[in-house]
């Protein structure tokens, strides 16, 4: 691996280095909220309270101690919600991600380990995902058949496969021709053997890099849909959904858009660090 | 030279068309349009006027090659909302999106060319992972956000920039600065890796044996060969930034391509949403082509 460490130069890489260390904190503890949330909670996240709207935070004057994080403009606890945010959007990221990898590995290694026509209907395919824009399709598929979980994650699943296909594709390709797969050909194994024996196990660390990488941009574009009201259905509380519901009182109370947007700017930047980490132990590489 | 021009202009062409029929797919999604169109309290009759109306009655396929057989000769067909041509309307539009999405391509080249040829010179320094922190943060900005937290800030507090409007170029700076952050992680990883590799290549050491400055050999000999990528995925970017623009638009109310499909969706105004999907993979397709061929172009090896 010694031209991938050319490559990214700097002292320390993978488990070594603070940054993945970061990443992975950031990370468990947002497994941690989206699991036990229901238990996490110090208030019910959807419980109004009309005479206790937009509390301020604890790091303001005249902040409510039961109210860490104040309330908003429904009078509903903040924090609450805010955790409860954090399981639809790791909810969202991992599903989504699922999704699209089921559909982008197959047909990269599909194309990768067939070639010839195969492969170039596979590239066809990408090209045509690429030249389609995303956050406008997935708008327009929300806004004609109605907002609800399963089809914001079969929207964005349909639509995020390409780079897991890029990468399925060019590493099948590498596998394809060493030696221990022409043995396994020699040796009288099937195609089906071939590909889920030797194909998929060594190729399966470089695709773990680019699904942490797609739950990050699928938890973006979650929030990207919610904030544009075509995303997650209100009530529930998706930290887009929140900026947006709060956008009306930023000017005045800028930290109701500053709270949700720390935690998915947080979030986001966690699992990047942490599938740069992964990559960097790897040696995997996930530029096209 | 032609059989790679030709070759690129097909699949181009195949592109176009699978996005077309897709296109078109995606609105029929709701199942029956002239029922969305006439909304919740519309009579049976009502219904069936708008069915005639909008030639919803005929079959899909029909429909489908009659889209596709006007779209060809560049008529769009007619917005049900706001009863004038699509095209027209896009046209009219169309001007606001490129001011933001060339204001935002050249803001992003301004920045990541710098960092990353300066990332490159201080390889492995506090500097260079410095470069690629911000990066990484810039990567995990949620954009509409961002756009928020800069109308607060500038727009409000220190009263600076319009927050909202297209009237002078002012109005173009705050959204300029935000979809610029969508590709300033890409374009400087982008410029660093290539100025590294060249540096690390013959024809440098050649130069430094031949005694020449620093800066000649940093601007002249590497970066040349560095840039070539970098000006083509700044084209396709620049595809990307046109489709992304949307949530911008948004957010600043600026009243371009993105903001006209938002209303559209909005108003079940179907013909704009499939034409706005069209016209945006077209651009997007064009952009690639002309990233290709820069590369072509620039790198004789490429034309294969």
């Amino acid at each position: 691996m010694s031209a991938v460490a050319t490559v990214n130069a700097g002292p320390k890489r993978g488990w070594k280095s603070l940054s993945t260390w970061i990443g992975a904190v950031i990370v468990g503890a947002a497994m941690i909220c989206a699991i036990f949330a229901p238990l996490l909670v110090p208030h019910d996240p959807f419980a109004q309270d009309l005479a206790k709207r937009l509390q301020v935070p604890f790091w303001m004057a005249g902040t409510d101690p039961a109210h860490l994080l104040g309330t908003d403009q429904l009078g509903r606890d903040y924090l609450s919600r805010l955790i409860w945010g954090c399981r639809i959007s790791m909810l969202i990221g991992v599903t989504v991600t699922v999704v699209s990898g089921l559909i982008g590995i197959t047909i990269g290694v599909l194309g990768g380990f067939f070639g010839g026509r195969i492969d170039d209907a596979v590239l066809f395919a990408i090209t045509t995902r690429l030249s389609i824009p995303v956050v406008l399709v997935a708008l327009a598929v929300v806004g004609l058949l109605g907002t609800s979980m399963t089809l914001l994650v079969l929207t964005l699943g349909l639509l995020l496969w390409d780079r897991f296909a890029v990468v399925a594709r060019s590493t099948t390709m590498q596998v394809r021709n060493l030696d221990f797969v022409a043995a396994a050909w020699c040796a009288g194994c099937s195609r089906l053997r071939v590909l889920s024996r030797e194909v998929l196990p060594n190729i399966a660390s470089h695709l773990v890099v680019v699904a942490t990488l797609e739950i990050a941009l699928a938890i973006l574009l979650e929030a990207t849909l919610s904030f544009l009201g075509l995303g997650v259905p209100p009530p529930l509380p998706s930290w887009g959904l929140m900026i947006a519901e709060a956008k009306d009182y930023m000017f005045f109370s800028p930290w109701v858009i500053v709270i949700p947007g720390v935690a998915l700017f947080t979030l986001v930047l966690g699992i990047n660090l942490l599938g740069d980490g992964l990559r960097d132990l790897f040696g995997a590489r996930t530029d096209t | 030279m032609l059989s790679f021009l030709t070759r690129r202009l097909i699949v181009a062409l195949l592109v176009a068309a699978t996005v077309m029929t897709l296109a078109f797919v995606l609105t029929r999604l709701s199942g029956d349009l002239a029922t969305s169109i006439a909304g919740a309290n519309a009579t049976q009759a009502d219904i069936e006027v708008i069915r005639k109306a909008y030639g919803l009655d005929r079959p899909v396929l029909t429909q489908f090659f009659d889209w596709v057989g006007r779209a060809l000769t560049g008529d769009l067909g007619n917005s049900y909302f706001f009863q004038t041509r699509v095209s027209t309307l896009i046209a009219e539009r169309m001007p606001v999106t490129l001011t933001l999405g060339i204001t935002g391509l050249l803001i992003a080249l301004f920045v990541s060319i710098p960092l990353g040829i300066l990332a490159a010179v201080r390889e492995g320094t506090g500097f260079d992972r410095a470069v690629q922190m911000v990066a990484l943060l810039g990567q995990a900005m949620p954009s509409f956000w961002l756009g928020l937290l800069l109308m607060i800030t500038f727009g409000l507090q220190l009263g600076w920039l319009p927050i909202s409007g297209t009237g002078s170029w002012e109005n173009f700076v705050m959204p300029g600065v935000v979809l610029a952050f969508s590709a300033i992680p890409a374009l400087t990883r982008l410029t660093r890796a290539g100025m590294i590799q060249a540096m690390g290549s013959d024809y440098i050491r050649t130069a430094r044996a031949k005694g020449l400055s620093r800066a000649s050999i940093l601007l002249k000999h590497a970066l040349r060969n560095a840039a070539i990528p970098v000006v083509a995925i700044a084209a396709v970017q620049l595809g990307f930034m046109l489709g992304g623009s949307i949530v911008i638009e948004q957010v600043f109310a600026l009243h371009g391509v993105g903001f006209l499909a938002w209303e559209s969706i909005a108003k079940n105004d179907f013909p704009v949403v499939q034409a706005v999907v069209l016209v945006l993979a077209v651009i997007y397709v064009a952009l690639t082509m002309v990233a290709d061929l820069m590369n072509a172009v620039l790198d004789p090896r490429l034309r294969v």
